[in-house]
C-alpha cells in the first residue's frame, strides 16, 4: 500500500496509531496529532510505501508541547522512543523538524553503512556523490538534476553498503533552504515544494517533493562514478574542472557521519569508493546551463 | 513472577532466547536494549551464536552496526588508555582503572559490548596532585565549573572535577575513593590500589581485582545515582559474579573481601537483584549471609524501590511507579553522598542555580 491511496482523513488517523513509511531500506514508525505532518507527508511522501510489519526501525513521535506556552507560542518535540535529541521548535516548523529528525535517526544509528555528507543522484545505474560545504549551491543542483530526470537517492546522506560498495537511497524529499526555494520554483513550474518554514535555525526551509521515478525505484544500487563538489558563482559559466584525488578523500571522509567509526572498514570502503569515481569541481552561475553539462556527463 | 520489561530481560538471563525472537521481539528487544546501552553486548551475544546472518535485513543491520559501535569502542578505549599509560607512567604510583574501561581492557566477558562514555581512573589520594599536573601537561583539562563546582568536588566528593582531553574531546574522572568524602559508608580506598592486578603490555595501568570489580560495581550501583545505566550496571555484576565462579571459594572470597572493604550493604542488593532480574546463580546461604546486617522486614520496600529504579530504561520496561523510584532513589543517592547539613545548602544552591539558567555540573 502506498501513501497516496490514503485520504487526508484516513493519514490522519493512521498518524494518531502509527503510520509506518518506509524509506529505501529503513522503515519509521511515525506518531503525530500534528495537522501540519499530515499535510506534508501527503504533500510530498505520495508514492511512498506504507509497511504494516510488526518491525521497524525508527520509532518516532512529533507533537504539540503542552504548557502554558501552548497558547502563546506554540511548541512542537520531536521524541524517538522517549528520547528527545532536539529541544523543542515552534509548531509551524514541525515538518522540518521530522525531516531532522528522520535524517538524525538514520545518521546516528546506520553504522551497517558508511554514511558520508553528500547528494547522491543516478542516471543509467551510476552514481553522482556531491558533498558540498553549506551555501555551496549543492541542494539547489541536486534538485534541478533531478527535476531534469536525474534519480534522487538522497540529499544529505550517501549510504555505501559495507559489502558490496554500492550506494543506496531513501528518496526522501530535498530540504531547500532561503533563495533556493525561489530559485527551484522558477527553474521548474512542475516543482511540488511542502509550505515553507521560516526563521529555522538554517532560515526558511522548504520541501521539495521526489520525482516518482526515484520513489518507484529507490531499492535499486547505484555504481559510484562521479564525484562533483559543486560552487555555485553569480554570472559564471557553466565548467568541470578535475579536483585532487586526495583531498576529495580527505573532504569525504572529514565530513563522514561515522568514518571513523568504522574504523580499518571505513578506510577500505572509501579508498574503493574514490577508485571507481572521477573528481571534479564544478562551478555554475545558471541551473539551465548545468543541467545541459551534466546530461553530457559520461562514466 | 518475572517483572515485565520482555524480552530484553530474559534475553540477558539467557541470550540463546534470541534464536526464538520473532519480528515483533526484535522490535522491542532493539528498542529496549539500545536505551538501556546493551545492544551492542547483545549483538556479540548473536554473533557467538551465529545467529546474526540469519536474521532478515533490517535487524541484521541493526545488529552489524551495534557490534560496529563496539568495536570501535574497543579501539577507543586501548587509545585512551595508552595515552593515559605514557602520561602518568613516570609517577611511579599505582593507575587503577575502574569500570568499563577495566572490564574491556582485562577482557573480562563483561567488557564485551561495554559502552561508555568516559574512564575513571582510581590514584593514591596523596598523588592527586602530581596526577593532575601530569595529565594537565598531557592535554586533560577541567571544563568550565564554576567556583563552587570546584569546592564540590575537591572537599566533598571522592574525585576531582571531570577532566576533558583538549584535543580527542575524551572524558575522564580522577578518584581517589570509591565513595564521597561525606559518605556515611566508608570504605578503604588504599586496599583496593593494593590488590589490584598489573594490566598486560601497560607501565602504570592496574585493574582492581575481580573481588573489587564487583564491589566497586555494587557501591556505585547502589549508591550513585545513575538510574539510567542501572540496568547495565547490573549485568556488568552479573557478568563479573558469573565469571568468578570458576574460582574456588568465589563467594566466600566476595563476602569476605566485602567486609574487609565494608561494603557488605551494596554487595547484598547486587546479589540480590542480579539474581531476581538476571537469574545470577547466588547460592541461597551466600544471599543469606550477605544481607545478614539489613533489616528483612524492609524487604517489600526496598524490591519496589530497586526494581523499579533497575527497569526505568525504556518505556515499555517502566512499571507503573519507576517516576516515583526514580525520584527517591534521586533522594537517596543525595542522602548516602553527605549528611542533611551539608546536603540540604547544596541542593538549595542547586535549585537557585538551576532556576537562573546557570549550569552547574554537580
Amino acid at each position: 500500500m502506498r501513501l497516496n491511496e490514503l485520504s487526508l482523513d484516513d493519514l490522519r488517523q493512521r498518524l494518531r496509531a502509527g503510520l509506518q513509511l518506509v524509506t529505501g531500506p529503513f522503515t519509521f514508525r511515525i506518531v503525530s496529532s500534528l495537522p501540519g505532518i499530515a499535510q506534508g507527508l501527503s504533500k510530498l511522501y505520495g508514492e511512498f510505501p506504507l509497511s504494516d510489519e510488526p518491525f521497524a526501525d525508527f520509532h518516532v513521535r512529533i507533537d504539540a508541547l503542552g504548557g502554558p506556552r501552548h497558547f502563546y507560542h506554540p511548541q512542537a518535540q520531536f521524541w524517538v522512543d522517549e528520547y528527545t535529541p532536539f529541544k523543542p521548535l515552534p509548531r509551524d516548523q514541525a515538518f522540518a523538524m521530522l525531516e531532522w529528525g528522520m535524517n538524525w535517526c538514520v545518521a546516528s544509528h546506520a553504522h551497517y553503512y558508511l554514511m558520508l555528507h553528500a547528494a547522491v543522484l543516478e542516471r543509467d545505474g551510476h552514481a553522482l556523490i556531491m558533498p558540498g560545504d553549506p551555501g555551496a549551491g549543492k541542494s539547489t543542483l541536486t534538485a534541478a538534476l533531478m527535476l531534469d530526470g536525474w534519480r534522487l537517492l538522497s540529499d544529505e546522506i550517501a549510504l555505501i553498503d559495507r559489502n558490496d560498495g554500492l550506494l543506496y537511497g531513501l528518496a526522501r524529499p530535498v530540504s531547500l533552504k532561503n533563495a533556493s526555494i525561489d530559485i527551484v520554483r522558477g527553474h521548474d513550474p512542475q516543482a511540488i515544494l511542502g509550505s515553507t518554514a521560516r526563521d529555522t535555525h538554517k532560515g526558511s526551509v522548504a520541501h521539495l517533493k521526489p520525482t516518482t521515478n526515484s520513489v518507484l525505484r529507490v531499492n535499486e544500487p547505484a555504481q559510484p562514478t562521479w564525484i562533483v563538489f559543486p560552487r555555485w558563482k553569480s554570472g559564471a559559466e557553466a565548467r568541470l574542472t578535475p579536483h585532487s584525488r586526495s583531498a576529495a578523500f580527505l573532504h569525504l571522509a572529514s565530513h563522514a557521519f561515522n568514518y571513523s567509526l568504522l574504523g580499518q572498514l571505513g578506510f577500505q570502503r572509501a579508498a574503493a569508493l574514490m577508485d571507481r569515481c572521477s573528481c571534479w569541481d564544478f562551478e555554475y552561475g545558471r541551473l539551465e546551463e548545468a543541467t545541459a553539462l551534466f546530461r553530457e556527463l559520461a562514466p | 513472577m518475572k517483572p515485565r520489561c520482555h524480552p530484553l530481560l530474559s534475553v540477558l538471563a539467557n541470550p540463546t532466547v534470541m534464536a526464538e525472537l520473532d519480528q515483533a521481539g526484535w522490535d522491542k528487544l532493539i528498542r529496549q536494549a539500545g536505551r538501556a546501552g546493551l545492544l551492542s553486548r547483545l549483538a556479540l551475544l548473536a554473533g557467538d551464536q551465529g545467529l546474526i546472518e540469519k536474521l532478515e535485513g533490517p535487524i541484521q543491520h541493526h545488529l552489524v552496526a551495534a557490534k560496529t559501535l563496539a568495536e570501535r569502542q574497543r579501539r577507543a578505549v586501548a587509545w585512551e588508555a595508552r595515552k593515559l599509560d605514557q602520561a602518568l607512567a613516570k609517577l611511579n604510583i599505582p593507575v587503577v582503572l575502574l569500570k568499563g574501561a577495566a572490564y574491556a581492557l582485562a577482557d573480562l566477558p563483561a567488557g564485551r559490548g561495554r559502552l561508555f562514555a568516559d574512564v575513571d581512573i582510581l590514584v593514591p589520594k596523596s598523588s592527586l596532585g602530581k596526577v593532575e599536573s601530569a595529565l594537565l601537561m598531557h592535554g586533560w583539562h577541567g571544563t568550565q565549573h564554576s567556583a563552587y563546582d570546584e569546592r564540590y568536588y575537591r572537599q566533598w566528593m571522592h574525585e576531582l572535577p571531570p577532566l576533558t582531553h583538549i584535543r580527542r574531546q575524551t572524558h575522564l574522572d580522577v578518584h581517589h575513593n570509591l565513595l564521597p568524602e561525606t559518605a556515611r559508608l566508608k570504605t578503604m580506598p588504599e586496599l583496593v590500589l593494593e590488590a589490584s592486578e598489573p594490566l598486560e603490555g601497560y607501565q602504570a595501568l592496574r585493574v582492581p581485582c575481580l573481588e573489587d570489580m564487583v564491589l566497586h560495581s555494587a557501591t556505585h550501583l547502589f549508591h550513585e545515582g545513575e538510574w539510567g545505566h542501572g540496568l547495565r550496571d547490573l549485568v556488568d555484576l552479573d557478568q563479573l559474579l558469573r565469571h568468578g565462579m570458576s574460582r574456588p571459594n568465589w563467594w566466600d572470597d566476595v563476602l569476605g573481601r566485602a567486609e574487609a572493604l565494608n561494603l557488605t550493604g551494596p554487595l547484598a542488593l547486587a546479589l540480590r537483584y542480579a539474581r531476581r532480574l538476571l537469574d545470577t546463580p547466588v547460592p541461597n546461604d551466600i544471599l543469606s549471609r550477605s544481607a545478614i546486617d539489613l533489616n528483612p522486614l524492609a524487604w517489600p520496600w526496598r524490591d519496589a524501590l530497586f526494581i523499579g529504579g533497575l527497569l526505568t530504561a525504556h518505556p515499555s520496561c517502566r512499571l507503573a511507579y519507576s517516576g516515583l523510584a526514580e525520584f527517591m532513589l534521586y533522594i537517596r543517592s543525595h542522602a548516602l553522598r553527605m549528611p542533611i547539613h551539608l546536603l540540604l545548602p547544596h541542593l538549595l544552591h542547586k535549585a537557585w542555580t538551576d532556576m537562573r539558567g546557570e549550569k552547574g555540573e554537580t
